[in-house]
């Protein structure tokens, strides 16, 4: 079976910072699999070339078989459908309401793009899985709300419905709770989680609690400085190993000098 | 007392830039007022002069109102009707001409130089242009205030999508969706508020231009002021002047309590 995400040997540099240093992992579809990693150690890089956000210098990078380098703009977009991706800023459009967000999350399947995913043009098909979406995460009474009527844990739960709404079979979730309180944020990676088991999807999500990276994952990936250094099954990892992962030189704009002091 | 070399000096000798664009300045202001013959007589009789203009001015003539009135409404037309093509015309503008939402450089540069072209040059040359081209009349001052309005509105339209939050159009990318979604989707909603104001700027802009473009034969009420003033009749002149005051501080208090509810 063709693995969800392939990747060989990524690197990604900004001028002379070298971000990503040579990254290899293969996550197997159906599999929940968490990043660990300090800030500043190339995580969001890594994620934001997965979907092509960013351009990788070399590598390859293979979602389900398909090659994401060298991908032609309309292969790229159709890679991108397959591929959900959940913000840590939620990323709603915040002059439109929730419904209309979710709409959104088909833009990517209709062949003239926004002329059929309006509230006013989408089809009876369409409008009715935006409204199961909202359901599915609960936000379903919310669904004339703006964004800014709504508080963080629900806007993350809209913008989870919009990539519902994509129907995708891999999910990049980048930091995904890290600007919710403890409480709401559980809630929100419970539903997450919940729905990815759900559907079967293939995840990457990267986590700062070492413990709720250890409840929800099957498999702990973790990197430091532009490198993985842990790529393990969440019961074959220890606190003392992951918490090694924040300390030392982590960053990938680290000075030597800095890691003696 | 001990160390005052590192207090900051009491006064830093100006560059030699400095001392070459201040006396270039001084050297350019003395010519001029030396060349446009400034002399306290000829304010004197300046201000005599419109003591006269007032006196002949007042009453003002109202007897040609219906003409007026008609000619003001030819005024609110092409202003109406230029700024709304102008601001339809300035949309695609500005989406090619931004930053993130242009195609390619070769475009934006293209893009950029249109909407600088039209800013440039003034709405009375560009009524000049349309009288030469379209002939006298209100379809030149339309031309004209388009392209005035494309001139201001496309550059801050181009603005504002440069501003905007790359969060929300990243999301939509991400979901597979083209370009043209994306900005249609993500970049315009998020400038709509931005946009209304300057459109709503451009209406009053364009009242005022429109004022002003019959001057040069472009049609509305600036005909009818030239008329007036040419033939000495400064109480005519005086009616007209009063009516267009009203409709332009009306419009600009409209668009202000408009901005006020959307802002």
């Amino acid at each position: 079976m063709t693995p969800a995400i392939q990747a060989e040997q990524l690197r990604v540099s900004y001028g002379k910072l070298h971000v990503l240093r040579g990254i290899s992992f293969i996550i197997p579809a159906g599999q929940g699999v968490v990043l660990l990693g300090a800030n500043g150690c190339g995580k969001s890089t890594l994620m934001r070339s997965l979907n092509g956000l960013e351009k990788l210098q070399s590598g390859t990078i293979r979602i389900h078989g398909a090659a994401l380098s060298g991908a032609s703009r309309r292969e790229l977009r159709q890679i991108r459908l397959g591929m959900g991706y959940v913000f840590q800023h939620f990323n709603l459009v915040p002059q439109l309401n929730a419904f209309q967000n979710v709409l959104f999350g088909s833009l990517g399947r209709h062949r003239f793009g926004l002329l059929s995913c309006l509230g006013l043009t989408a089809s009876a098909a369409d409008r009715e899985m935006a409204m199961h979406c909202l359901d599915r995460v609960g936000m379903a009474d919310r669904a004339q709300h703006r964004p800014s009527e709504l508080s963080g844990g629900q806007q993350q739960r809209v913008a989870i419905a919009r990539m519902l709404m994509q129907n995708p079979t891999v999910v990049i979730a980048d930091e995904p709770i890290a600007s919710l309180d403890p409480k709401a944020g559980r809630e929100v990676l419970d539903l997450l989680w919940r729905i990815v088991r759900e559907e079967k999807l293939s995840m990457l999500c990267t986590l700062h609690q070492l413990e709720l990276a250890q409840e929800y994952g099957d498999r702990i990936l973790g990197m430091k400085a532009g490198h993985v250094e842990i790529d393990a099954p969440v019961a074959e990892t220890d606190t003392l190993q992951l918490n090694a992962l924040y300390s030392g030189m982590t960053r990938v704009d680290a000075q030597p000098t800095e890691a003696a002091a | 007392m001990s160390d005052n070399s590192k207090l900051p000096p009491r006064f830093r000798a100006p560059s030699a830039l400095t001392w070459v664009v201040a006396v270039g300045f001084a050297a350019f202001f003395i010519q001029g007022m030396i060349a446009s013959n400034i002399s306290i007589e000829r304010l004197v009789r300046g201000a005599n002069n419109l003591v006269r203009f007032v006196g002949q001015a007042v009453p003002p003539d109202f007897t040609r109102m219906p003409n007026i009135a008609d000619a003001m409404l030819e005024t609110m037309n092409i202003a109406i009707v230029g700024v709304t093509f102008g601001c339809l015309f300035s949309v695609p503008l500005a989406i090619l001409a931004a930053r993130n939402t242009a195609p390619n450089m070769v475009v934006r540069t293209i893009a950029r130089f249109v909407i600088s072209v039209a800013r440039t040059i003034p709405d009375l040359i560009w009524a000049l242009i349309f009288v030469v081209t379209v002939g006298l009349g209100p379809l030149a001052g339309i031309l004209a205030i388009i392209m005035d309005t494309i001139g201001f509105a496309a550059r801050f339209y181009s603005e504002r999508f440069e501003e905007v939050q790359k969060g929300p159009s990243e999301a939509l990318t991400a979901t597979g969706a083209g370009r043209l979604s994306v900005i249609f989707g993500a970049i315009l909603p998020e400038s709509f508020a931005s946009m209304t104001a300057t459109s709503l700027f451009s209406v009053e802009k364009a009242i005022r231009s429109a004022v002003t473009l019959g001057l040069v034969g472009a049609g509305g009420i600036g005909v009818e002021l030239s008329t007036a003033m040419r033939l000495f009749r400064y109480d005519q002149a005086a009616a007209i002047i009063l009516v267009i005051l009203l409709v332009v501080i009306a419009f600009e208090q409209l668009s202000t309590s408009i901005r006020k509810r959307i802002i």
